[in-house]
């Protein structure tokens, strides 16, 4: 099935929005079903004997009532309408789904990243460039390697928070030369992700805008990217960095850095904004 | 080798550091022959500039010879005798190619943590924090050089050290000042502040074709130097600048006026006490005295030329008289790149000996006191020297 007949609602969603901000995928607005059903019934089981505890224990216990009450509203909820609104909040779920054979992430769930970079070269060279995935560990610094198998399938390895691995497969998705690319992971898979390229060139010699959009699910959905978070690895600052590395090296042949540079004997006075950071140039 | 590095506030330290390498195939080693002291090293030798960690060599005005060149470099040669902008810039960005060489969009490897702050990361420097990319500074004896096939230019034979090592910054940075001004014949240009960089703008303005030149500041031999470059002096602490400047225009006003002083302005009246107070209280970071001065005594639609430097917030700027009179701003760091050649042709044709300035040459293992020497502007000392 090609790109164009998927179902108006399935992934990778286009975004007409030029100007590479960064937007959440919004907390899930139609309650829909990301409960598996095993886990409705245990949660209806579950609901229904601690709302009778609620309802029936004397008032003995110490203002247990209400909180089991509150508990027991929600694991009912939960399992009646199939939808969990932690879930939903957290961007993961259990029930697995997708509504389209071409989504590889469910509906509702997952990271998504828009960002957008503009560099003095024609269309055609970023698009070749891009093209052969096997170049993306060169600007894509969590990108360990990239082995392009055929013409639809290539196999990715990135570094992951705290020293950990994570491959999968990928397939092609959309090659509109010069114009698209997108590509989505297939089994096996680590992480679920998709991303899309997009090149549009500009009038009056302004180069070309270069678009992209990653969405991935991490394990434990936003749980996972907050961690991720935490260890300075956060998603829309990595696709920036990883896009002006592309930029400077289609541009200029090189990549900025002062790594491996000389400098006097480094104690721990710092100035305002000075962190350990600042001496791992280009993380 | 030796090189100077910041270890915290008033404190320069001369350490002995490892060489430096190619990194990059677009990169030089130079070996220093000349290297000189900046103001806007003075911001970073009292601590005003963020980001800067304890062993960053510092120094960004430097000229020597090139000891090493990179794969990509076909332009440049070992052995080539080169002054080197304090700017790095790429040559194939957007803005580049304009000439806005100091807004490179490819030469701050930090980049991330500028545009925090800026909004858009300006290029990288030499020697000056992280901020601004990080890179090892030139008061040492090599420096490695990034993009060099766009940055380094040749010295022509026959000219000494002196005659061009202020064409890495002061130079361009006064002739930008002057020439951000829009200079017509008739013109008054009013400037404050006389040290290195109000001395290039002082005789710029002139080479551009001003008709006065009225200098600023309080110190004797500084005024003395901005006369013998042919301006008239005022001395503020003699005398109240605006009214003065307006009596000397016959009640116009300059037509244009450049702040060559910056940030760290020095004054006595009260909204200079209230930026003081600011800093103390680390609220506004910046003391724009000269710049209100400035706006205050333009004449309308006139030009307010900024040279620098300024690093974060100013507080409480007459921008309605600003607004009122139609000023111009014209600001931003020097794009060297674009005036090295039409100065380095000024000096070969003998319209200007830039090393009218220099009071002190020091060795390199002297700079310590070379900065608190420039600091404290004790003996007379305008600009120092340094030789590895």
């Amino acid at each position: 099935m090609s790109y164009s007949e998927a179902p108006a609602s399935t992934y990778p969603v286009q975004s007409e929005n030029p100007y590479g901000e960064s937007r959440p995928v919004p907390v899930d607005p139609q309650g829909h079903v990301n409960v598996a059903p095993n886990e409705r019934l245990a949660s209806a089981l579950i609901g229904v004997t601690l709302g009778w505890f609620a309802l029936t224990k004397s008032d003995n216990n110490t203002g247990i009532r209400a909180p089991l009450a509150a508990f027991s509203s929600f694991l009912l909820y939960r399992s009646v309408t199939g939808n969990c609104p932690l879930y939903s909040a957290l961007r993961t779920g259990t029930n697995g789904d997708t509504h389209s054979p071409s989504a590889v992430i469910p509906h509702g769930q997952g990271i998504r990243v828009e960002k957008a970079i503009t560099i003095q070269k024609s269309a055609t060279e970023l698009y070749n460039f891009w093209r052969n995935f096997e170049n993306l560990p060169r600007f894509m610094k969590h990108l360990e390697a990239v082995t392009v198998m055929d013409d639809t399938h290539s196999t990715w390895r990135a570094k992951a928070p705290m020293g950990q691995h994570v491959s999968w497969n990928a397939e092609l998705i959309v090659d509109e030369p010069n114009q698209r690319i997108a590509w989505r992971s297939v089994e096996p898979m680590d992480i679920p992700n998709a991303g899309t390229v997009r090149f549009k060139e500009l009038p009056a010699g302004r180069g070309t805008t270069v678009e992209v959009t990653l969405e991935y699910n991490p394990p434990a959905g936003m749980l996972g990217a907050m961690v991720a978070k935490l260890f300075g690895e956060e998603p829309g600052m990595q696709v920036e960095d990883d896009l002006r590395r592309f930029k400077q090296l289609m541009e200029t042949g090189e990549i900025s850095t002062n790594e491996g540079q000389s400098h006097g004997v480094q104690g721990h006075y710092k100035s305002p904004l000075g962190s350990d950071k600042d001496t791992k140039e280009n993380p | 080798m030796k090189a100077v590095c910041w270890h915290g506030k008033n404190d320069m330290r001369v350490d002995n550091v490892p060489d430096p390498t190619i990194i990059n195939d677009r990169d030089i080693i130079i070996r220093v022959t000349s290297t000189a002291i900046c103001g806007s090293d003075l911001h970073i030798y009292n601590g005003y500039i963020p980001s800067m960690m304890a062993g960053d060599i510092v120094g960004h005005e430097f000229m020597g010879e090139i000891v090493e060149t990179g794969k990509a470099i076909t332009n440049l040669a070992k052995g080539d005798r080169v002054v080197i902008p304090f700017t790095i810039a790429c040559g194939n960005c957007f803005f580049c190619k304009n000439d806005y060489f100091s807004c490179c969009d490819n030469s701050n490897p930090n980049a991330g943590i500028a545009d925090k702050l800026y909004g858009f990361s300006p290029s990288g420097l030499f020697g000056y924090s992280h901020i601004y990319g990080g890179y090892a500074g030139g008061q040492a004896e090599y420096v490695r050089v990034p993009f060099a096939d766009v940055g380094a230019f040749k010295v022509p034979d026959g000219l000494p050290d002196e005659k061009v090592l202020f064409l890495t910054d002061i130079f361009p940075t006064g002739y930008m000042a002057a020439d951000n001004c829009g200079i017509k014949p008739g013109d008054t240009v009013a400037i404050w502040g006389c040290g290195p960089v109000g001395l290039f703008t002082i005789k710029s303005a002139f080479l551009l074709g001003a008709e006065r030149v009225i200098a600023i500041d309080r110190f004797p031999e500084r005024l003395q130097m901005a006369q013998n470059a042919g301006a008239e002096v005022l001395n503020y602490e003699k005398t109240s600048v605006i009214d003065e400047l307006k009596a000397r225009t016959g009640g116009m006003g300059p037509d244009h006026c450049i702040d060559a002083v910056g940030m760290e302005a020095h004054g006595h009246s009260p909204d200079h006490i209230m930026d003081k107070a600011m800093q103390l209280a680390r609220l506004g970071t910046d003391r724009p005295h000269v710049l209100r001065e400035a706006i205050m005594a333009c004449r309308k639609a006139g030009t307010v030329s900024m040279p620098g430097v300024y690093g974060g917030f100013l507080d409480k700027i007459p921008f309605g008289a600003a607004f009122a009179k139609g000023l111009t701003f014209k600001m931003g760091q020097t794009h060297v790149h674009h005036y090295l050649p039409k100065l380095m042709e000024h000096v070969q044709e003998g319209r200007i000996d830039p090393s009218f300035l220099i009071t002190h040459r020091l060795p390199l293992e002297d700079a310590p006191h070379g900065y608190k020497m420039f600091k404290e502007k004790t003996d007379n000392c305008i600009k120092v020297v340094l030789k590895p």
